[in-house]
């Protein structure tokens, strides 16, 4: 129970941020949840809905361009709408220097009507993780309470002990029974076996739980080579985590994003004047700008030309890792995110929240397990969309169907089994 | 006791003390206890007390050096990553296997940027997706340690690296120069490449009067001299199997070393598989001198020496009615014939005769034998001959002569190695140091690269361009998977640069195929797929025969003599073939499908020769049996053919002609000084074997693989040690593991086999109540999937290709010879082979096949008996084993019943992060090939989906779990149903040219696996199932098309001898 408790609630907390975050509101359109994901995969990059990053935010576009057909122009082939000479969009084009945005011939009508759609309704996210903590603390302040009443209740145990111990021998000498001479306290067997019993059990909790640390590495923070924040970009400019580790959708690494995925943006924003300030955990404080140069000068890149012209001196940057499993733990990112429609923020904790990364979970045997244990497999018996990958379990919707079982969790199709993930 | 009906050993047969004894244990050795001596624990050397010491120090020891500091890894990202690579998902990329003339479409898996695996490519209308233990070990080859790395120039004998290829070049064209006038000579194999053969051609017209000349370790010379002077045509046929109702193979090992082996599997497994409702098979006669892996697969088999091959062919033509005299022959063997003979005439047209032999007079007159039985047109097919052998044995032999005359200027050497393997390796040598300029491209400093004077390493096949034609029209391609490991240049490039062409070989190799092919989206699809065919497959034709010179090879024939004494054969192992992938673990520890050794060739002898020559090897005698078998030194003898000799260790094999001894060639590699063979050949073949080529001989046409003994010695007590694996694994006189029946009986009496489970499981509930009155244990459900395997002994021929497969897929470790005499391999699949029938009578044993992996028991005894429960059962009833969790007991191996598990006694492929644990003076000694698959660059072919497993861990088969979780997650991410053999394949099973092994899910009754089951019913069983195992892979049992089962019929004389 030690550790059941806070990973339940931190899990339940951290889908409640997650929905949060990713969603806005709860009751949401399918059609918007459609135009999220797209917006993601094709638009994320150089937009946000309420911010300007590469292009201008994009809130309110419908309203700014009325003309539905000629937004879907717009958004299908610019370049096309720029040489049809259309006043709103030469004059935004200046605004932007000039930089030329993607084409994007393969979204239908009905695609760009729900990006729009995701845009419009997008509101900002108003929860911010520091929420959940209070609950956390008031547990932790109950614990502390406990201890101090049993402390004192021991110590009036004690003192009880010893005034019954005074009154016996008072007693005694009145009726005139010889009494043993008084042995003081700290050579009372009784209390010297107590205390060696207590200080075992403590000593040997130490000693398991210290054991059982050995080699994992919880809210470890090292210094990386790049102040990278991830707080300014998945947190302030809301940039979907699948835009830079692309790999966690196929693959079971997630990977650290080449630097090319970098020079995507980074290519036309070469200075942190607009967000709040950054701080190392040290308190000092970053410049911003000077670490989008130190990107430059790993990829060979020259901002003032535009063009890789140090190309012969760019080296891959080597990141410091922080989440690392044994070798004979079988992880998979995509079973987890596409399977298991988990959400980030599940493993690694308030992502868009850190400046600098922080091992948020343990990445223990047991942490793990407890989630597939009460984590709900998509058989989607009452919505009927769930994975059609569950339908050989028969069994189980039958008993869904007859109220047997309320729900499916991992640990029901064998989730916490040895060679789900050994071998 | 009544001796054994089948038996895996001389020792199972008699039931021996030994063998008794060895098999009340699991493990050989004693518990490790030093200096017990039956006295007390506190007295032995190393006490209890120094057991609590010890273990209180590794615990304290581990705790700090586990606690000292967690290191500091590194995530290093591409700068700019190739768009279409995702670290961690496996690529795959069409490919040919091309080694040793034999040409078999793969595709390479490729993880990361390594090839790690290799699959048949099913679009492949040849092999379609089969593959040999050979091909499914190349991939081993990439990563040898041995590999030559840079160009080298050999200056007195020592090889001096070239600094690049330019200086190479000029060095050569100096060289070259210098021998100008001369003609040039290119020697290779057997080359079907058409780019190649053009680049040839063209390097070929810049030197006047030079040439090219194939060579061919296993020579068909003269099958192609004999389709000459028949057919009109030097080349071999398409055999089509598949259309034959009754095969004859006259010493051929069709399913194994001969020809197209996998084509030929194919079309053989075809009719020997079972329909129940309509039973019906082929009838396969075998004639041979030693018991092939074929004619272990066949119905009736009749023995001979080899010097009667000739006769045997001229006997069988003679009762098809064939214008020849028959020969005498001894009763036996003329029976035999006349029973093929009849059962051939019978099946006009649908029949087939094949013969190994290398003479072209016997092959002369087996084709006129096809002739008489219409065999053109049908099985065998001229319409796409095969192309993969061409040379012709004289050819080299007037080579060798130009060569001492001083009429060749330069040699160019490329992929062939003739003074290991070509019969006169001597006088190759010889004569090659006369050669003005000497050029070898082999990928390494073997027998003949170090005689040379420079060596331009060719890149493996994983590492190049290339394309084959292994018959007219079926292009299959080559294409790089790997950027080259080392400094190597392709042997096309260097001949485009010599002629002084510009072009580098990949630019022609595109032009070339987009000009073939029509356009750039034509080559672009062929390289995909790996293979370009006709569209529409040519109709099997016959050739015009031409008898003429038949009556010329018969009187030939009748001219040889029967051989008076012993006889050789020479052959080639299944594994190791002539000797190409020598340096290959793999398939050095890969146990002969017949003889179940390892690690070297040997005397293959019969057990009457034995008898009769050695006063102590008995070997229907108890106490001499055993001291033949349970000790793996084996005697030596030394056989003197002409004016060679040769000494080997003797190993038995039922099956084999009274008359005869075999050697395997493809062994004993060895560089001029024995002490560079570890560095030039490779660290695995050191001590591996004696090379037995040298006793092959020239007959004025071709070379022939068996000669007349001279002499035989016997040296006393002198032994050498053969790691044989058929010794433990065994079942402990439990019945019901092997099941037979022949075809009549199974027509008569379809039910016979399930009625013998029935009465066997009668006491427990019957078959229907088995799984639950059988047992005091409950009963798990399998909610989702239940995986399923199922294994038709019909279809196995024992080829091995799943065990290295296995090994490839599960880093599955190869332990050395000195651990495999201490039975400690480690295949998590073996083929058992059984025996039954006379030890005098070659011609009555019968040899059954029989994979054996773990059976994922749904009733598992190893799991009952792990304290640590680190083997358990999953609900997808897969037999788990948690190798982190394992703290090596044993316990789990001894309870098997199947004598599946494995231990790692030591740290076999470098798993432990403490380095004192490879330590050869704390683990005991290891075989050099142990550290050579640790070497970084060996290790490099270990599947990254796979734990390696450390010292003290037990493991065993998983059903390749990683592939079934794989298979799943990717249904599972498409949203849909898992696809039947589309998404999960065990290795063992994909690799199966014969598909014999069927998987899947058995909660599905549309599954494959399901519906064999149910389609087979009658046929059914598992493996000692009355111990209530409750195993997940079934057996298929074996129909035999033949007059009666030996093991049965034993087993049911020793029955009434009992009662009455």
């Amino acid at each position: 129970m030690i550790h059941h408790r806070p990973i339940v609630k931190t899990f339940i907390f951290s889908i409640l941020l997650s929905s949060l975050v990713s969603m806005g509101n709860t009751g949401y359109a399918q059609d918007a949840t459609k135009g999220k994901t797209l917006f993601q995969t094709n638009c994320a990059s150089c937009h946000s809905p309420v911010k300007q990053v590469l292009g201008p935010a994009l809130k309110g576009v419908t309203e700014r361009v009325p003309d539905k057909k000629l937004l879907h122009d717009w958004i299908k082939n610019n370049s096309k709408v720029l040489q049809s000479g259309n006043p709103y969009f030469t004059a935004l084009y200046a605004q932007f220097n000039k930089a030329a945005m993607n084409t994007f011939p393969n979204l239908s009508d009905a695609d760009i009507d729900d990006i729009l759609k995701y845009v419009e309704t997008y509101q900002a996210p108003t929860a911010t993780p520091g929420e959940g903590t209070p609950t956390q603390k008031e547990e932790g302040d109950n614990t502390l309470l406990y201890g101090i009443l049993t402390l004192i209740l021991a110590i009036i145990m004690m003192v009880l002990l010893q005034v019954n111990s005074s009154l016996k021998k008072l007693s005694d000498d009145k009726e005139g029974i010889p009494a043993h001479e008084p042995i003081p306290f700290y050579r009372n067997k009784v209390y010297i076996t107590f205390v060696i019993l207590i200080l075992f059990i403590l000593g040997g909790y130490w000693v398991v739980q210290g054991a059982i640390g050995l080699g994992r590495t919880k809210n470890y923070q090292p210094v990386q080579p790049i102040f990278y924040s991830h707080k300014v970009h998945a947190g302030i400019n809301q940039i979907s985590c699948l835009y830079c580790h692309t790999n966690a959708w196929e693959s079971k690494h997630a990977t650290v994003p080449s630097l090319n995925v970098c020079m995507n943006c980074h290519a036309a924003i070469n200075d942190y004047t607009k967000g709040p300030k950054l701080y190392r955990e040290d308190g000092s404080e970053v410049n911003g700008t000077d670490e989008i140069q130190k990107l430059y000068s790993y990829t060979g890149y020259d901002p003032k030309t535009q063009r890789y012209s140090n190309a012969a001196s760019a080296k891959p940057v080597e990141w410091v890792k922080i989440h690392s499993l044994p070798d004979h733990v079988y992880f998979n990112h995509s079973q987890h995110i596409r399977a298991g429609k988990v959400q980030c923020q599940t493993c690694h904790g308030p992502i868009q929240e850190m400046d600098e990364v922080k091992q948020f979970a343990d990445l223990s045997m047991g942490w793990c397990i407890n989630c597939h244990r009460t984590t709900k497999v998509n058989f989607g018996d009452s919505t009927g969309n769930g994975n059609k990958f569950y339908s050989i379990y028969e069994k189980f919707h039958k008993d869904l169907k007859t109220g047997k079982m309320d729900s499916v969790t991992v640990e029901n199709i064998g989730g916490t089994e040895c060679q789900k993930c050994h071998y | 006791m009544s001796d054994k009906k089948y038996w895996q050993s001389f020792g199972e047969r008699n039931n021996s003390e030994a063998f008794q004894k060895s098999t009340e244990n699991e493990f050989k050795e004693d518990l490790p206890l030093e200096g017990l001596d039956g006295k007390g624990l506190l007295d032995a050397k190393a006490p209890r007390r120094d057991f609590l010491k010890y273990l209180g120090f590794s615990t304290a020891a581990a705790t700090l050096a586990a606690s000292c500091e967690i290191p500091v890894k590194k995530v290093v990202p591409y700068l700019n990553k190739p768009e279409n690579m995702v670290p961690g998902v496996a690529d795959w990329y069409a490919t040919t296997y091309n080694v040793g003339g034999d040409i078999v479409p793969v595709v390479a898996k490729v993880r990361d940027g390594r090839p790690i695996k290799l699959e048949g490519n099913e679009m492949s209308s040849i092999t379609k997706g089969a593959t040999s233990a050979r091909v499914q070990a190349a991939v081993l080859d990439l990563y040898d340690t041995a590999r030559l790395r840079f160009p080298v120039q050999i200056v007195d004998g020592k090889p001096q690296e070239v600094s690049t290829f330019e200086a190479f070049d000029k060095l050569v064209s100096d060289a070259l120069a210098g021998a100008a006038g001369a003609p040039l000579v290119l020697l290779t194999g057997t080359i079907t490449s058409p780019t190649t053969k053009q680049i040839i051609s063209e390097f070929l017209a810049k030197y006047p009067g030079s040439r090219h000349v194939q060579y061919d370790a296993d020579s068909y010379s003269g099958m192609l001299l004999a389709n000459e002077t028949t057919y009109g045509k030097k080349a071999l046929p398409s055999y089509r199997f598949e259309n034959a109702k009754v095969i004859v193979s006259l010493g051929a090992d069709f399913l194994g070393t001969w020809g197209a082996h996998l084509e030929y599997s194919i079309g053989y497994a075809k009719n020997r598989k079972i329909d129940e409702k309509n039973p019906s098979m082929s009838k396969h006669y075998q004639f041979e001198s030693l018991l092939s892996m074929t004619g272990a697969n066949a119905d009736d088999r009749y023995t001979h020496r080899p010097s009667e091959a000739g006769a045997v062919a001229l006997a069988l033509a003679a009762e098809l009615g064939v214008g020849v005299t028959a020969p005498a022959l001894d009763e036996k063997l003329k029976a035999g014939v006349k029973k093929a003979a009849k059962d051939l005439l019978e099946n006009k047209g649908k029949a087939l005769v094949v013969s190994g032999s290398n003479n072209p007079d016997i092959q002369v007159v087996v084709n006129a034998i096809n002739e008489a039985i219409g065999a053109g047109g049908s099985t065998i097919d001229w319409s796409t001959p095969l192309q993969t052998r061409q040379g012709i044995d004289s050819e080299m032999n007037t080579l060798v002569a130009d060569l001492n005359g001083g009429r060749v200027g330069a040699l160019l050497i490329y992929g062939v190695n003739p003074v290991y393997d070509y019969y006169d390796g001597a006088g190759f040598k010889a004569a090659l140091a006369k050669a003005k300029v000497s050029i070898s491209f082999n990928d390494r400093l073997d027998e003949t690269s170090e005689l040379v004077k420079f060596v331009l390493p060719a890149p493996h096949f994983l590492e190049s361009w290339g394309d084959t034609e292994a018959k007219p029209g079926h292009y299959s391609f080559i294409q790089p998977t790997i950027s080259p490991l080392f400094k190597t240049r392709a042997f096309e490039d260097s001949l485009l640069k010599w002629s002084g062409s510009a072009t580098t070989y990949e630019h022609y190799f595109t032009q070339y195929w987009t000009s073939k092919l029509g356009s750039v989206e034509a080559y672009e699809k062929a390289l995909q797929e790996g293979v370009a065919e006709p569209a529409t497959a040519a109709a099997a034709a016959g050739a015009a025969f031409s008898g003429a010179k038949l009556a010329e090879a018969a009187a030939a024939i009748g001219n040889t003599k029967k051989g008076a004494g012993f006889e050789l054969v020479i052959y080639q192992k299944i594994s190791m073939g002539t000797g190409a992938q020598a340096n290959n673990p793999w398939l050095l520890e890969l146990p002969d499908p017949v003889t179940k050794a390892t690690w070297d060739n040997y005397a293959v002898v019969s057990p009457k020769f034995a008898k009769e020559n050695w006063k102590d090897m008995d070997l229907a005698d108890r106490r001499q049996a055993d001291a033949y078998e349970v000790h793996p030194k084996k005697q030596l003898i030394k056989i003197k053919v002409g004016n060679k000799e040769i000494t080997l260790p003797v190993v038995v094999v039922p099956g084999t002609d009274n008359n005869v001894i075999g050697v395997a060639v493809g062994f004993g590699r060895s560089s001029a000084k024995p002490e560079n063979t570890a560095d030039f050949i490779g660290k695995s073949v050191v001590g591996a074997g004696w090379n037995a080529f040298p006793l092959l001989s020239f007959n004025g046409t071709t070379v022939e693989w068996s000669a007349p003994i001279a002499g035989i010695e016997k040296p006393k007590d002198s032994f050498y040690d053969i790691a044989q694996t058929q010794m433990h694994n065994t079942y402990e006189e439990r019945t019901q593991v092997v099941k037979e029946i022949t075809l009549d009986q199974f027509v008569k009496h379809p039910e016979e086999l399930q009625e013998e489970r029935e009465k066997e499981l009668k006491p427990f509930g019957g078959i229907e109540n088995f799984d639950k009155e059988g047992t005091l244990y409950p009963m798990y459900d399998k909610p989702g999937i239940k995986w399923g395997m199922s294994i038709d002994m019909n279809a196995c021929y024992g080829c091995g290709a799943c065990v290295v497969a296995c090994h490839a897929e599960n880093n599955v470790s190869v332990v050395g010879k000195s651990e495999v005499l201490r039975y400690h391999d480690m295949h998590w699949i073996r083929i058992d082979r059984y025996f039954s029938g006379d030890l005098d009578d070659p011609n009555s044993i019968q040899t059954v096949f029989q994979p054996m992996l773990c059976q994922h028991c749904d009733n598992a005894p190893c799991e009952n008996v792990c304290p640590v429960a680190a083997t358990n059962h999953s609900s997808e009833g897969l037999n788990q084993m948690a190798y982190n969790r394992c703290i090596g007991t044993r316990y789990c191996a001894n309870n098997c019943p199947y004598k599946v598990r494995r231990f790692n006694w030591a740290d076999y492929t470098g798993a432990d992060s403490f380095p004192n644990n490879q330590d050869q003076t704390t683990v005991g000694k290891l075989d050099p090939t142990v550290f050579q698959m640790n070497d970084d660059l060996t290790r490099m072919v270990l599947n990254p989906d796979v734990t390696v497993r450390s010292r003290g861990v037990m493991e065993k088969c998983s059903f390749c779990v990683q592939r079934l979780q794989e298979g799943k997650l990717k249904a599972k991410k498409e949203n849909r149903q898992l696809k039947d053999m589309e998404d999960v394949r065990t290795a063992c099973q994909q690799a199966c040219s014969s598909d014999a092994i069927v998987f899947g899910n058995v909660n599905d009754h549309a599954s494959l696996v399901s519906r064999t089951r149910k389609e087979n019913a009658q046929r059914l069983f598992y493996v000692i199932e009355e111990v209530h195992t409750l195993p997940n892979v079934n057996y298929l049992a074996k129909v035999r098309h033949t007059d009666v089962i030996r093991g049965v019929k034993e087993e049911l004389q020793a029955a009434e001898e009992k009662h009455a």
